[in-house]
């Protein structure tokens, strides 16, 4: 116990006397949840749009009224039908509202320039609810459940939680773990009397407290600042499927520590062969459904996959731990795998 | 305890990785109180033959006792009876000279008013009280290498094993450093050294030399200098390894 107590106070002097590693660990989860939360977003705003209309009727003149006072869009006019190709070949106009009423209905049309795609989905999205919403005899009535704004933090703070902790655990951990590798301190503590296990413990429990405080900065962000709605039961799911995924991640950073020698691989390997996995496959950015098949099956072994999808059913739609069981099945049972296989690769190779 | 006049006996040890015989048949004892020089060349097996002294790695065949303890069997207990220093004198950078020997002092299970009296008797001793709050990343090398010698002594083990002490030491330092070993020795440490620089071989009481895995030479300074009518054990190296076959 002693020497358990010994061993964290030498970690924690470490973290703490290495300001500039540990003010990147504090900040980095900080800028990231605000960059995710705030600036980037999947919202389209201010798009471009031109009209073209053969003959003017009440019914296409409420139409352009709309667009001029929606704030989503930035009416540009009325253009002559000859002007509408050049003006989206040249950048001009970001879509072409075309209305046709010369035969008695209206008929009507939309191009749109789609190289850049997300906002060419919205784009047509708004502007065919526009056009439609007009006649008021649309036979679809929508409700949005959940994130009735669409706000893109609802989306994002999971994800970026998803990243956060295998970023800091597992990189953070195995560096540690190699970096006295490299020193060979590594060495002093094997042929000491300490057991591996106390070696192990030693690293993993300053990394968990440190992740803990990690949890909590975000958390009072992803309440406080974004918005993201509260309330006591999900606080405590997220709390606990965080802890669990905290300690999944320390089980990486221990096992990639166990399998190289040196600091900068110890940061590709976290980096290249858990970092890139979580941002693409995880459904951190790009939903699950909309990746091939082959990659939904490679995401499946991706534990922030799990979390992420816990996360936004515990974060967003608050719904309790009952409708959780296979992920938290799943995350438990590979952080068991992981730390198992971790303690066991490691004992071998201090040997 | 171990109460043969021995603190190391080794027979027929061997460690093979996959086709390559690290360390082939080596056998020699090491009286207590001794400080016995294991040279060689790079490659030449030292290491290896060390690490499993230490119980750090398990021999292919052979046997070995340290401290009275079977280095296969009971690496547990050796391991409480050994100090280690390896070659970068390898202490935690970030921490003080005085917080570095209390780690220490504590995984060897010392009590904090034990490591209290003698790390300041040490910081005397060496006058390095100056040094005593400073962090080991901010002391010149001479004194960090003291510093890792009495690290891996605060314990007072009975043998010590030192791994290439003084690489990329000056002689002046290297000199000083000796006279701490010697001082440990006068105390009843067992002492086993393995080091490139020969001049230091003459400062051992007995040497090894290892070539290819074997020992192929062992014996006082003198000894051996008369043997192959030598003046420095710098020659005597020579000739023992100028058969060598694994490159350097």
């Amino acid at each position: 116990m002693a020497i358990l107590n010994a061993l964290i106070k030498k970690e924690s002097l470490h973290i703490i006397r290495d300001p500039r590693t540990l003010l990147i660990t504090l900040l980095m989860p900080l800028v990231l949840l605000l960059l995710f939360g705030f600036a980037i977003s999947t919202e389209v705003r201010n798009i471009r749009i031109c009209a073209v209309v053969d003959r003017h009727t009440d019914e296409t003149r409420a139409i352009l009224e709309r667009f001029r006072n929606n704030e989503y869009f930035d009416f540009q006019g009325l253009v002559a039908s000859t002007e509408q190709n050049r003006m989206l070949e040249e950048g001009l106009t970001d879509a072409i509202l075309i209305l046709r009423t010369a035969t008695g209905n209206m008929e009507s049309q939309i191009i749109v320039d789609a190289s850049n795609t997300t906002m060419a989905q919205a784009a047509t999205g708004y502007i065919e609810s526009m056009v439609s919403g007009q006649s008021g005899n649309s036979p679809i009535i929508s409700s949005t459940l959940y994130n009735p704004q669409l706000k893109s933090s609802y989306n994002f703070v999971p994800g970026i939680m998803g990243m956060i902790f295998i970023l800091i655990c597992a990189i953070m951990t195995s560096v540690s773990i190699v970096r006295e590798k490299e020193t060979g301190t590594l060495n002093l503590l094997i042929v000491s009397p300490i057991r591996a296990a106390t070696i192990i413990l030693g690293k993993l429990i300053p990394y968990f407290i440190l992740s803990a405080v990690i949890l909590a900065i975000v958390l009072m962000l992803a309440y406080g600042v974004l918005g993201m709605p509260y309330s006591p039961a999900s606080i405590v799911n997220v709390v606990l499927f965080s802890l669990l995924y905290i300690l999944l991640s320390l089980s990486i950073g221990l096992l990639i520590s166990a399998l190289v020698r040196t600091q900068l691989a110890a940061l590709i390997v976290s980096a290249v062969a858990f970092m890139l996995p979580v941002v693409m496959l995880s459904g951190m950015i790009f939903p699950i459904d909309n990746l091939p098949i082959v990659l939904q099956w490679v995401s499946a072994v991706i534990p922030a996959r799990w979390y992420i999808a816990a996360m936004r059913k515990i974060m967003v739609q608050e719904i309790g731990i009952g409708f959780l069981v296979g992920e938290l099945t799943i995350l438990a049972s590979t952080t068991a795998v992981l730390l198992t296989l971790a303690i066991v690769k490691f004992k071998s190779a201090v040997r | 305890m171990n109460n043969s006049e021995y603190a190391i006996t080794v027979k027929d040890l061997t460690k093979k990785f996959g086709d390559f015989t690290a360390v082939d048949r080596i056998t020699f004892d090491v009286r207590k109180g001794e400080i016995f020089g294991f040279l060689g060349a790079n490659g030449a097996g030292k290491t290896t033959a060390m690490r499993m002294l230490c119980g750090l790695s398990v021999p292919t065949s052979g046997n070995g006792r340290v401290a009275g303890f079977d280095i296969v069997r009971q690496a547990e207990m050796i391991k409480r009876r050994i100090g280690y220093m390896s070659q970068n004198f390898s202490l935690y950078q970030n921490l003080t000279a005085e917080e570095n020997l209390r780690l220490f002092g504590t995984i060897y299970g010392l009590s904090d008013r034990e490591i209290k009296t003698r790390s300041q008797r040490l910081f005397q001793d060496l006058d390095m009280e100056s040094m005593r709050g400073k962090r080991v990343g901010d002391i010149p090398v001479g004194w960090k290498q003291k510093l890792a010698f009495v690290a891996a002594t605060i314990h007072l083990p009975e043998i010590v094993f030192l791994d290439e002490p003084t690489g990329g030491v000056d002689p002046v330092t290297r000199r000083k450093f000796w006279e701490l070993i010697y001082k440990a020795t006068a105390d009843g440490m067992t002492v086993f050294v393995t080091t490139h620089y020969l001049d230091e071989a003459e400062y051992c009481n007995r040497v090894s030399i290892m070539v290819d895995g074997r020992i192929e030479a062992l014996d006082s300074p003198d000894n051996l200098k008369k043997r192959y009518d030598a003046d420095t054990m710098d020659e005597v190296f020579r000739m023992v390894a100028k058969n060598a076959k694994r490159a350097e």
